[in-house]
C-alpha cells in the first residue's frame, strides 16, 4: 500500500469512529449504515470492472441472495448469524460460478447481459417463492457474533464501517500481489497474458465470484440491519444504482467505489425537490458521467493532485 | 385439451414476434457497431406510448398516428446516436454498454414524466370479432401483430439484400475499415442502424399494446428477452432473432398456462443461460463463423 492509500485509510477510519459518536440522529446514523453497505457492494463492482473489464449487471441478485440466505439460515433454521452471511455468501458464490464460467469463455457482452439475467430471476424467484412472497418478511434476528448482540445503530455502524475497512485493505493489497499484477497484465493485452502463462479466464472467474461475495456479505448486513425484507429492494434498479456509484466514482481505484456509494446513498436527499423526476435524474447522472468524467471523480481529483505536485517541485 | 394447447400457442406467437423484433433491432445495430444496445427495449415502449398518445389523446387519425409514431421513434434512435454513441466512438465496450443503459434509464425516466406509471392501451386495428381456430380464441389484433412482423422482416430482407444502403450497412458489418475505403460513409451507416432500430421497435410496440398493455417500464424485460432471442438464433443472425423470438414467446405461454403464470419471465432468463453454457453461437447459428468473427 502506497503512503496515499495509507492516509486515506486512516481519514477513513476516523470518520466511521467519530461520526457515530458526534450524532444521535438515528437518520443521519442510518444513512452511514446504507452508505457503507453500498460501498462493500461498489468496491466488488469497482474490482470487476475496473480490474477486469467485465461489466456486471447483476450485482443486485448476489446481494439479495446474500439478505435471503442469511435471514433464512438465522430465522427458520436457527443458524448463528456469522454462519449464516457466511452460508449466503457460500451459495452467492456458487451462483457466480455458474454465471461466470459459460459468460466468460465468450467474448463481449455476454457476461453483461448474463448477469442482467441473473438479477431479474433472482427477483422473480424471491418474488414467487421467497417467505412472504412480494410482501417480504421480518423478525430477522439482529447481528451478533461471540455472544454480543448488535442492535444499536452506532454499534451497528461502527460494525458495517469496520467490514468495509477490512475489505477496503483487502482489496489493496490483493491488488497490488500477484492477482492484481496479473489483472493489469490482463487488461494491457489479453492476448500476451495468456502467452506468459497466465490463465486469463479462470482469472476473470476469480474475481467476479470475489465480487458477488462482497455483494453477499453486504446484503447479509443489510438484513440484519433492517430485519425486514422485501424482493423489491433487490430489483434491477439496485444494480444500475451501483452502476453509477463506480462509474462516478471512479472504476480504476477501489477509493472511486467508497466515494460513489456515499454520493448515490446521500443523493435521494436533494433528490426529494425532484419528486418523480428521480428516474430521469439518475440516468441523467449516469450518462453525464459517462460522457463528461469518463475516469470518474477519484482519479480525476488524484491526478489533478499529483499534477500540481509536480509542478509545485519542478 | 387441444384446444387450451392451441390457445397458448396462438398467444405464445403473438408476444414471440413482438420479441422477434425486438431481437432484429439487436441485430441491426450489432452488425454495424458491434454493440449491444440494451435500450432496445424503450423503443418498443416508445412506439406504444406515443401510439396512445397521438391517436387516443390527440384524436389523430389511424395512419397520420402511425407515422408519427414511427417517424418519433426513429427521432429518438437518430438522438440516441448523435448524443451518446457517436461521441463516446473511440471508448471502450464496457463504456458503450453502460451508456447504452445510462440511455436507456433516462428514456424511462422521460416516459414516466409524460405517462406516469399507469398502463395504457388502445383499441385493435380493426373492429372485427374474435373468431375460432381449431376450438381457440384468435383475436384479429393477434393476425395483425403477426402479420406486421412478417411484413418487416420481408421489408429488413429487401433492405438488406437489395438497396445499396442497406448493402453498404452490411458491408460496415464486415468490415468496417475496409466500407470506408471504398467509399462508404461508416459513421452514417451506424446512425442509419439506430434509427432502423428503433423504427422497428417501436412497429412491434405499436402492434401489440392493443393486445398487451404498455405501461413505462416495460423496456428492460423486452430487452432481455429480445436478447434471448438474438443469441438463440446466433448473434447478428436474422432469421435465427425470428425463430428465436417465436420459441420464447411459445415456451413462455406454455410456461404460464401450464406450470405457474409468475415464472413466465424466469423461462427466457433460463433458456438463454442455457444456450450460454452449450450453444453461445446460437441454437441455428454457425460456430465457426461465430469464433472468426471474434465476438
Amino acid at each position: 500500500m502506497t503512503r496515499g492509500h495509507f492516509i486515506a485509510l486512516a481519514l477513513l477510519a476516523a470518520c466511521a469512529l467519530l461520526l457515530p459518536l458526534a450524532t444521535d440522529d438515528s437518520y443521519i446514523l442510518s444513512l452511514m449504515i446504507f452508505s457503507g453497505i453500498n460501498a462493500i457492494v461498489a468496491i466488488g463492482l469497482c474490482i470487476l470492472m475496473g480490474s477486469a473489464g467485465q461489466v456486471s449487471l447483476g450485482q443486485a441478485g448476489f446481494y439479495g441472495i446474500g439478505a435471503y440466505a442469511s435471514a433464512i439460515l438465522s430465522q427458520l433454521f436457527g443458524l448463528p448469524v456469522v454462519a449464516a452471511i457466511c452460508g449466503a455468501a457460500v451459495l452467492s458464490a456458487a451462483a457466480a460460478v455458474i454465471l461466470a464460467v459459460p459468460s466468460l469463455r465468450l467474448k463481449g457482452h455476454y457476461l453483461a447481459v448474463a448477469t442482467l439475467g441473473f438479477g431479474e430471476i433472482v427477483y422473480i424467484f424471491l418474488n414467487e417463492f421467497g417467505p412472504g412472497g412480494p410482501s417480504g418478511f421480518g423478525d430477522i434476528p439482529p447481528f451478533s457474533a461471540f455472544g454480543v448482540v448488535i442492535t444499536e445503530s452506532r454499534h451497528f455502524a461502527w460494525l458495517v464501517w469496520s467490514v468495509l475497512i477490512l475489505l477496503i485493505i483487502f482489496s489493496l493489497n490483493m491488488l497490488n500481489a500477484r492477482p492484481g499484477r496479473a489483472l493489469r497484465a490482463l487488461h494491457g493485452s489479453e492476448t500476451a497474458s495468456s502467452a506468459v502463462g497466465l490463465d486469463v479466464v479462470a482469472l476473470k472467474i476469480k474475481v467476479f465470484v470475489l465480487s458477488a461475495i462482497y455483494a453477499s456479505i453486504a446484503g447479509s448486513l443489510y438484513a440484519h440491519y433492517v430485519s425486514f425484507i422485501s424482493p423489491s429492494s433487490f430489483a434491477l434498479f439496485y444494480s444500475v444504482l451501483l452502476l453509477m456509484m463506480v462509474v462516478l466514482g471512479g472504476i480504476t481505484t477501489v477509493w472511486g467505489g467508497v466515494v460513489g456509494a456515499v454520493l448515490i446513498t446521500l443523493l435521494p436527499e436533494p433528490l426529494k425537490a425532484f419528486e418523480e423526476l428521480d428516474v430521469l435524474v439518475y440516468g441523467m447522472i449516469l450518462t453525464l458521467s459517462l460522457l463528461f468524467l469518463r475516469r470518474g471523480i477519484v482519479p480525476m481529483i488524484t491526478e489533478r493532485f499529483s499534477s500540481y505536485r509536480e509542478n509545485r517541485s519542478a | 385439451m387441444l384446444t387450451v394447447f392451441l390457445q397458448f400457442l396462438f398467444s405464445g406467437l403473438t408476444i414471440g414476434s413482438v420479441y422477434a423484433l425486438v431481437g432484429l433491432g439487436f441485430n441491426i445495430i450489432y452488425n454495424a457497431t458491434s454493440i449491444i444496445n440494451l435500450a432496445q427495449g424503450e423503443f418498443v415502449v416508445i412506439g406504444g406510448l406515443l401510439m396512445w398518445f397521438f391517436l387516443d389523446s390527440c384524436q389523430m387519425p389511424f395512419l397520420a398516428s402511425i407515422a408519427l409514431t414511427l417517424l418519433s421513434a426513429g427521432l429518438v434512435g437518430l438522438i440516441m446516436e448523435r448524443l451518446t454513441i457517436r461521441p463516446l466512438k473511440t471508448a471502450d465496450m464496457l463504456v458503450m454498454i453502460m451508456v447504452t443503459i445510462a440511455v436507456s434509464i433516462v428514456m424511462r425516466g422521460l416516459l414516466m414524466f409524460k405517462f406516469g406509471k399507469d398502463p395504457y392501451t388502445y383499441p385493435p386495428f380493426t373492429e372485427a370479432e374474435p373468431f375460432m381456430l381449431g376450438g381457440a380464441v384468435v383475436q384479429p389484433q393477434a393476425l395483425w401483430v403477426l402479420g406486421i412482423t412478417g411484413a418487416c422482416i420481408v421489408f429488413l430482407y429487401a433492405f438488406f439484400n437489395l438497396t445499396v444502403v442497406g448493402k453498404a450497412m452490411r458491408a460496415c458489418s464486415f468490415d468496417a475499415t475496409a466500407a470506408s475505403l471504398v467509399g462508404i460513409p461508416v459513421s452514417r451507416m451506424i446512425m442509419f442502424s439506430f434509427i432502423l432500430s428503433a423504427i422497428v421497435g417501436a412497429v412491434g410496440g405499436i402492434s401489440i399494446t392493443p393486445i398487451a398493455l404498455m405501461e413505462y417500464d416495460k423496456g428492460a424485460m423486452l430487452a432481455v428477452k429480445g436478447f434471448c432471442a438474438a443469441i438463440m438464433g446466433g448473434l447478428g443472425r436474422g432469421r435465427g432473432a425470428v425463430l428465436g423470438g417465436l420459441v420464447i414467446g411459445i415456451l413462455e405461454s406454455m410456461t404460464a398456462g401450464y406450470l405457474h403464470s409468475g415464472l413466465k419471465d424466469a423461462v427466457a432468463l433460463l433458456i438463454m443461460l442455457t444456450i450460454l453454457f452449450f450453444r453461445p453461437a446460437g441454437m441455428f447459428g454457425n460456430a465457426a463463423v461465430q469464433r472468426l468473427k471474434g465476438h
